[in-house]
């Protein structure tokens, strides 16, 4: 039910993405979806990618700084406040996230959000008893 | 004091004593060793020409070099059949190098080991827990012996393992912990971090040896004030002979010289003159009793200085400051000498950092600007930019406390510093002076 998130370090230069971007590129490693968080000198790159362990290995054999980390993506309905009403829920719920971002393709009617908590297991718990959607890796990595 | 014979010998007895061992040792090395019988003849010299310790300058030196040339036994004087134990150092470029101990050269290792635990006040009926590593480096073995030596009951623990360090601590009763001054500061960390139950000034722990690597007064404050220990300097060589060649004393200003087993000189690293007492400049080390590796002026690239100061302890030996790098590498940063290996301290003490470091000094105006990079290895990154942010933090605050200079932290990608022969280019010097 987790979808895995391949999050790589950069330094905040011209070029550095691109390389790295290039080493998924020629291993054909479709990217679904991608957020930059970045502080002045350096950021942390955050991609759902269609085959995330080969895409870690990819990079690391060049030599990139690179994790896996599980997330959970999250149907929510496409209307103004659907958001501030998870958010209302996880506060409730006394559930921590580290960062989320929206992922690009819609399900259906519905948009999808991408949460990091700090603790996946209690959340995951927690969003099923409150009637949430949780999308299976599958259906956001396709294959 | 262990031995106070030797310790408090008058300054005139003890000259005769060292020349006397002195003409031993060089005829000893020149007989037995043909590093030096070639290295002497080309030089000129002959033992039969040594008659003073004025002579002393005409006898060639010793480098890290020459050892590493003859790996592994080329410098031993005896057979294999008399050496009863080896050491060697990593040597993180090219050959390691070989020391090797006769029986009677582990007993003097043990003797000068033991009058530094003396000199902290230790006896018989302290139990110290050797938290150094035990294996070819001489600092766990070395440690061992001297505390045997003087009856401590010794915990051979050897590194690593902090939870264990500190049930030990408390259930044996410890009253002394040797191990890296870097180390110590972990524990710190770790007790903080992880055990703030665990009160070191509840339990026997008194003192801390600290050695094997460059540390300076504030890191002494610091494990000072955060573990409630005295922290004492112990010095040495593996090619030389291990911890042991000095030792502080209740002063804690400058470091006891065994001059008996150790003959020492100051000389300007440029150009090998004598320089006077006082002077600062690099320390070279002649053995004066060593049967196995006779090692004669061997260049340590150590800097510091000599002086007699009639140190309230009672010994006469002369005293070394603190060594705080060597002369191969030194930087002076806004009037501040920093050696890389205290950078690479302050690294190894934030918890997970591999030294993969450089250092780039330039000058911004009239002000040095120092900048380390730090490779963000697989074990330091993380997918959350606060984790790495306060890491940077941390790092900059160490250098501050450690160093007591403010340097800008650049995280960078893995493989960025470029690497001669596998190891990094540490520093690079932008600046036009
Ligand atoms: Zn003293």
């Amino acid at each position: 039910m987790n979808v895995t998130q391949l999050s790589i370090f950069l330094e905040n230069k011209p070029g550095h993405l691109q390389s790295a971007l290039r080493i998924l590129a020629e291993r054909k490693i479709n990217i679904r979806t991608l957020t930059i968080a970045e502080v002045s000198d350096f950021g942390i790159v955050r991609l759902i990618v269609n085959n995330p362990e080969e895409g870690a290995r990819v990079l690391k054999e060049s030599h990139v700084a690179c994790s896996i980390t599980e997330v959970l993506a999250i149907e929510l309905e496409d209307r103004p406040g659907s958001l501030l009403d998870a958010l209302e829920t996880f506060k409730k719920r006394s559930l921590n996230i580290e960062y989320m971002y929206a992922f690009t393709e819609k399900r259906g009617d519905k948009a999808v959000m991408i949460f990091r908590f700090d603790d996946i297991e209690a959340a995951k718990k927690a969003l099923i008893e409150e009637g949430y959607n949780i999308v299976k890796n599958i259906d956001i990595i396709g294959e | 004091m262990f031995n106070r014979e030797y310790e408090a010998m008058p300054l005139k007895k003890l000259r005769e004593l060292q020349l006397e061992r002195l003409k031993w040792s060089i005829r000893h090395a020149y007989d037995n060793v043909p590093h030096y019988r070639n290295a002497f003849d080309k030089a000129g010299f002959h033992p039969d020409k040594f008659k003073s310790l004025e002579d002393m300058k005409h006898v060639p030196f010793l480098t890290k070099q020459n050892m590493r040339d003859n790996y592994p036994f080329g410098l031993f004087a005896v057979p294999l059949d008399k050496v009863a134990r080896v050491h060697s150092s990593s040597g993180t470029t090219g050959n390691a190098t070989v020391v090797g101990y006769t029986k009677n050269d582990i007993e003097v290792f043990a003797e000068v080991v033991a009058r530094c635990l003396v000199a902290y006040g230790a006896s018989e009926k302290d139990i110290i827990q050797v938290a150094y590593g035990y294996g070819l480096f001489t600092g766990g073995l070395g440690l061992h012996y001297g505390s045997e030596k003087i009856g401590a009951m010794t915990v051979p623990i050897s590194g690593g393992n902090t939870e264990r360090q500190l049930m030990l601590i408390k259930d044996f009763g410890t009253t002394m912990i040797a191990c890296t001054p870097s180390y110590m500061l972990n524990v710190a960390d770790y007790i903080e971090k992880k055990r703030p139950d665990y009160d070191m000034r509840k339990t026997k722990m008194r003192a801390g040896i600290f050695g094997a690597e460059p540390w300076s007064e504030s890191m002494r404050r610091e494990i000072e004030t955060r573990l409630g220990i005295q922290a004492y300097d112990i010095y040495g060589l593996s090619e030389i002979i291990g911890p042991g060649v000095s030792g502080e004393c209740s002063e804690k200003s400058g470091l006891h010289v065994f001059e008996d087993h150790f003959y020492v000189e100051i000389i300007n690293p440029d150009t090998g003159e004598i320089l006077p007492e006082g002077a600062k400049g690099e320390i070279v080390y002649t053995s004066l009793t060593k049967e196995a590796c006779p090692v004669i002026r061997y260049r340590s690239r150590d800097i510091t200085r000599l002086y007699y100061d009639n140190c309230k302890c009672g010994r006469t030996l002369v005293k070394m400051e603190k060594v705080t790098g060597r002369s191969d590498d030194m930087m002076i940063i806004r009037g501040v000498n920093v050696f890389p290996s205290q950078i690479e301290s302050v690294l190894m003490e934030v918890e997970g950092t591999e030294p993969h470091y450089q250092i780039i000094l330039d000058r911004k105006g009239a002000l040095d600007d120092i900048e380390v990079m730090v490779e963000v290895n697989e074990k330091l990154f993380s997918d959350e930019i606060k984790v790495l942010e306060d890491l940077k933090k941390r790092i900059t605050d160490r250098f501050r406390s450690a160093l007591g200079i403010s340097a800008k932290i650049t995280l960078v990608e893995p493989m960025r510093i470029p690497r001669s022969e596998g190891k990094a280019v540490r520093v690079v010097d932008k600046r036009k002076i």
